[in-house]
């Protein structure tokens, strides 16, 4: 596997981490942030988060990995 | 003639035109019909993949789990980013070895990563057992939202018979091309209704979102955490749901092929980045559904939420902008469940399992007579057996996510094997059903989708380390 995969890859295990594993620890109320309960809050964060993550593992890919062929066109 | 009634009309009348002029001269062979000549461009692949993704579920389905079940709702924004997240990897490959084989197909990929028609047509058949009730879905929810929306004067057997030829008619003319197209006119009506719904509803009784969920935990603070209102949807539940949904979202058959109609590998990335922002609107929905328990608590049918809240609070002729968008909502993903079901039986099924020497034009020929038979099956059982395939659309999410061992494994892991493969997909979707249909869902806290996932990988894995080993040029061949 290229470097660059490597990398994208333990970026993009932040969303499963926080959205999955971590939901037994956010399953609350309070505190109520920007007026939304808690757990809904933590998620609503990592929704938006997701899509800087994927950019910065787009970023990786394209800083480490040799490009194939087909990735030119 | 109401304002509600012209503006449903003209919607799915014009959304219809529009779809059938993209097709204009296209000519129509396999591979414009299925995957648009693979020439789709950021733009296009968002609208489509958008188009396809967000269903009636999104304004129907959404709110009434956030009314009537509360946080088990927030799945719905979870698994979407963790699919998203998913096909960043998945689909660049996927699409290079579309590209690089010419496939048209979910089938097709397997038929050529493992050499194997008997694979194909397993998995053609049981994709098209899980397109025919989700198409049926899509079919009712459009006759409730269009009934409910113009106030009754738009029978929902006439709304889903006029609206569904229609949509035959441009799937017909134009194939996927058409879709993309027409989810032009959807995207904007959704987004606009859920915008306006969603940030309006809670502003006009509460005078803002944070107001509103001040109320609703004064009055039901269980509702805003697991299990909310619900006795089984727990914490064990969401997660092992969001794992197998996230993982399953681009096995649908139709979702799948979406990938081989980008021009290049990195407009699938691309996508993949931006695809998250589209789950903001989901929020939106839940903010109607969980204002709507506060100011109209006694719904028999949470379903009817999000409806019964803009009836009371806004304009009629706004109802039916509501109305509209929910109608072309339906129609964008129908017409591509039509599409793909009819090629997974032409191709898949007919030529790949009974005729091989069947020509591309001919195929081409059966699967646009069968978006005929498709439709007209789907609508025989929306208006009159409504009920009849309720157990397969329960199975539906569970079954595609059983080909995600094959699809993975197969890009990705050299020592796989058709047999492995083969064990673990037949493994799982016996769980599957046994679970389901006894009804043991959920089993032991967790999604019996999920449990049956986990007892594939385990047979693919344990067949495969048994069995000769595949070709791997096909995937890594130059």
């Amino acid at each position: 596997m290229q470097k660059g995969t490597k990398l994208a890859l333990i970026l993009a295990a932040l969303p499963f981490i926080s959205l999955v594993f971590a939901l037994p620890l956010v399953n609350r109320i309070e505190p109520v942030i920007l007026g939304l309960p808690f757990i809904l809050f933590w998620i609503v964060s990592w929704v938006i988060l997701t899509p800087v993550i994927l950019l910065g593992a787009y970023l990786l890919e394209k800083k480490f990995n040799v490009p194939e062929e087909e990735d030119k066109q | 003639m109401n304002a509600a009634l012209v503006i449903i009309f003209g919607t799915i009348i014009f959304s219809s035109l529009l779809g059938i002029y993209a097709g204009r001269r296209v000519k129509m062979n396999l591979e414009n019909w299925t995957v648009g000549g693979r020439r789709f461009g950021i733009i296009l692949i968002w609208l489509l993949m958008a188009g396809e993704i967000y269903t009636t579920f999104t304004f129907l389905g959404a709110s009434g789990w956030a009314y009537s079940k509360g946080a088990p709702a927030f799945y719905i924004l979870i698994y979407g980013t963790l699919a998203y997240t998913v096909s960043f990897f998945l689909l660049p490959e996927i699409w290079k070895i579309g590209k690089r084989y010419g496939l048209h197909t979910q089938p097709d990929f397997f038929i050529k990563i493992y050499d194997s028609r008997t694979l194909g047509v397993l998995v053609a058949l049981i994709g098209v057992c899980s397109i025919i009730p989700y198409l049926q879905l899509q079919l009712a929810g459009l006759g409730f939202i269009v009934e409910v929306a113009s106030n009754g004067a738009f029978s929902s057997h006439l709304a889903i018979g006029i609206s569904f030829l229609l949509t035959c008619l441009f799937v017909y003319t134009s194939g996927i091309r058409g879709a993309a197209w027409v989810s032009i006119i959807k995207d904007i009506m959704m987004i606009v209704a859920v915008g306006v719904v969603g940030i309006g509803v809670p502003s006009i009784y509460f005078g803002g979102f944070g107001k509103m969920f001040k109320a609703l935990i004064a009055q039901k603070p269980h509702h805003l955490v697991l299990p909310g209102s619900t006795a089984q949807m727990d914490l064990l539940w969401v997660m092992s749901t969001v794992l197998l949904t996230g993982l399953g979202f681009y096995m649908w058959p139709h979702i799948f092929s979406a990938a081989f109609s980008a021009k290049s590998a990195k407009t699938m990335k691309r996508n993949a980045i931006v695809m998250p922002f589209y789950q903001i609107p989901v929020l939106f929905v839940f903010m109607v559904g969980f204002t709507a328990l506060l100011v109209i608590p006694d719904l028999k049918n949470g379903d009817l939420a999000f409806l019964a809240l803009v009836n009371k609070t806004y304009p009629s002729w706004f109802m039916g902008f509501v109305g509209a968008a929910g109608a072309v909502t339906a129609m964008v993903p129908s017409s591509v469940l039509v599409l793909f079901a009819s090629t997974l039986l032409a191709k898949n099924v007919y030529q790949a399992g009974f005729n091989p020497r069947a020509s591309e034009d001919r195929v081409m020929r059966l699967s646009r007579f069968l978006v005929l038979v498709i439709t007209t099956c789907a609508l025989i059982f929306a208006l009159f057996f409504p009920s009849a395939l309720v157990n397969l659309l329960l199975m539906g999410y569970d079954g595609v996510t059983q080909f995600f061992p094959g699809v993975v494994f197969g890009l990705f892991w050299k020592r796989v094997t058709r047999i492995g493969v083969l064990s673990g997909l037949v493994a799982g979707i016996s769980i599957v059903a046994l679970l389901v249909l006894g009804r043991h869902d959920p089993f032991l806290g967790m999604n019996a989708g999920f449990v049956a996932l986990v007892v594939n990988v385990v047979f693919t894995l344990g067949v495969s380390f048994l069995t000769k080993p595949l070709n791997w040029r096909i995937v890594k061949a130059k």
